[in-house]
């Protein structure tokens, strides 16, 4: 993994681009509001990077597959999700049927 | 306080506390997930307070610890948090007063609450409220979350590796009732599947963002606009 250092700086970089995009519409007064165009391609790029990143590391460890516990739990909880389960409950189903997977197998 | 208690009425305290309790244990699970995948206790901390969000941190923590380079996971984090650009510009009025503590405060959770507030003395009420309510709750959790992590020595056995992509896919669900997003999301998914074996982690994840070519997800590509001159606007 990366250095301390390079992990703070990283960390501060993250952060200051956080804070600008925050910042920008109070210090600006609400002029100069982005585009609709804009703004709904930012959302939907967000989204995009997150599923992206939720099944590589559902199906994934770097470049090697994961065992089958992990998708299987993250496919239950998902379920869960889309029926409207609480935040909290999709967590949890997920851990415990990664844990019991591995349990009995 | 008792003052504060009073104007703010036990309705939307008690929403208050709901969510705030359901996001401090998302911080715990986000500590936790830290330090299991190999980070040092501080990690979550430092993360919680300098960016104070959560999609970004986990998005960030989870590419550096896939192995992605640190420009890349910067970069992703920061798409990720350009959604509450328009945030800002919502609730420039409510925040004019103090714009650089209101910027700080201004996450996900927050903005839907004062969003919801009509009068604009409560709406500010309910804002800076629920901000600093968020963000003792968020940072605690994190720091309890890396102790806990600590103190199991394989997350694994746990279910804990589980947890995070659990995490975002509950994160991203809303989002995905829409057909648009929603297909580009599964092609994205796809790309970064096929490409997982043969890149560095994060650079399979920043590559999902080729299906945005494919499937445009706004309606102005639709009607026959270039995206790419967004004129119109």
């Amino acid at each position: 993994m990366i250095s301390p250092m390079t992990l703070i700086i990283s960390a501060v970089v993250l952060g200051a681009f956080t804070y600008g995009f925050r910042v920008a519409g109070p210090l600006l007064h609400g002029r100069m509001a982005p585009s609709p165009q804009t703004q709904e391609w930012m959302t939907s790029a967000a989204t995009v990077l997150l599923v992206a990143l939720c099944v590589t590391s559902a199906f994934a460890d770097g470049k090697e597959w994961s065992d089958p516990a992990r998708p299987i739990a993250v496919a239950v909880a998902g379920l869960a999700a889309w029926f409207r389960a609480p935040f909290l409950v999709v967590v949890l189903i997920a851990a415990v049927t990664a844990a019991v997977i591995r349990l009995v197998t | 306080m008792r003052r504060l208690l009073d104007l703010l009425g036990p309705a939307t305290l008690r929403d208050l506390l709901l969510v705030n309790v359901a996001v401090g244990l998302v911080g715990v699970s986000y500590g936790a997930i830290t330090v299991g995948a190999g980070f040092e206790i501080w990690v979550p901390t430092l993360m919680s307070i300098v960016v104070f969000g959560g999609a970004s941190q986990f998005l960030f923590t989870g590419l550096i610890a896939a192995g992605a380079s640190p420009i890349a996971a910067v970069a992703a984090g920061a798409l990720v948090n350009a959604r509450h650009l328009p945030f800002g510009f919502a609730l420039a009025d409510t925040v004019s007063k103090r714009p650089w503590l209101g910027g700080y405060l201004m996450i996900d959770e927050v903005v839907a609450f004062a969003l919801a507030q009509r009068d604009p003395a409560r709406r500010r009420l309910v804002f800076f409220t629920c901000g600093a309510m968020l963000w003792t709750f968020w940072n605690v959790g994190a720091l309890l979350g890396g102790l806990l992590g600590q103190a199991i020595p394989d997350t694994d056995a746990w279910g804990l590796d589980a947890a995070f992509p659990a995490v975002l896919l509950a994160l991203v669900m809303p989002a995905m009732r829409q057909a648009r997003i929603r297909n580009a999301s599964l092609l994205g998914a796809v790309i970064a599947l096929a490409l997982t074996p043969f890149v560095p982690a994060g650079l399979a994840v920043l590559c999902a963002l080729a299906a945005l070519l494919v499937v445009r997800p706004h309606r102005a590509a639709d009607a026959g606009t270039d995206a790419g001159t967004g004129g119109t606007a």
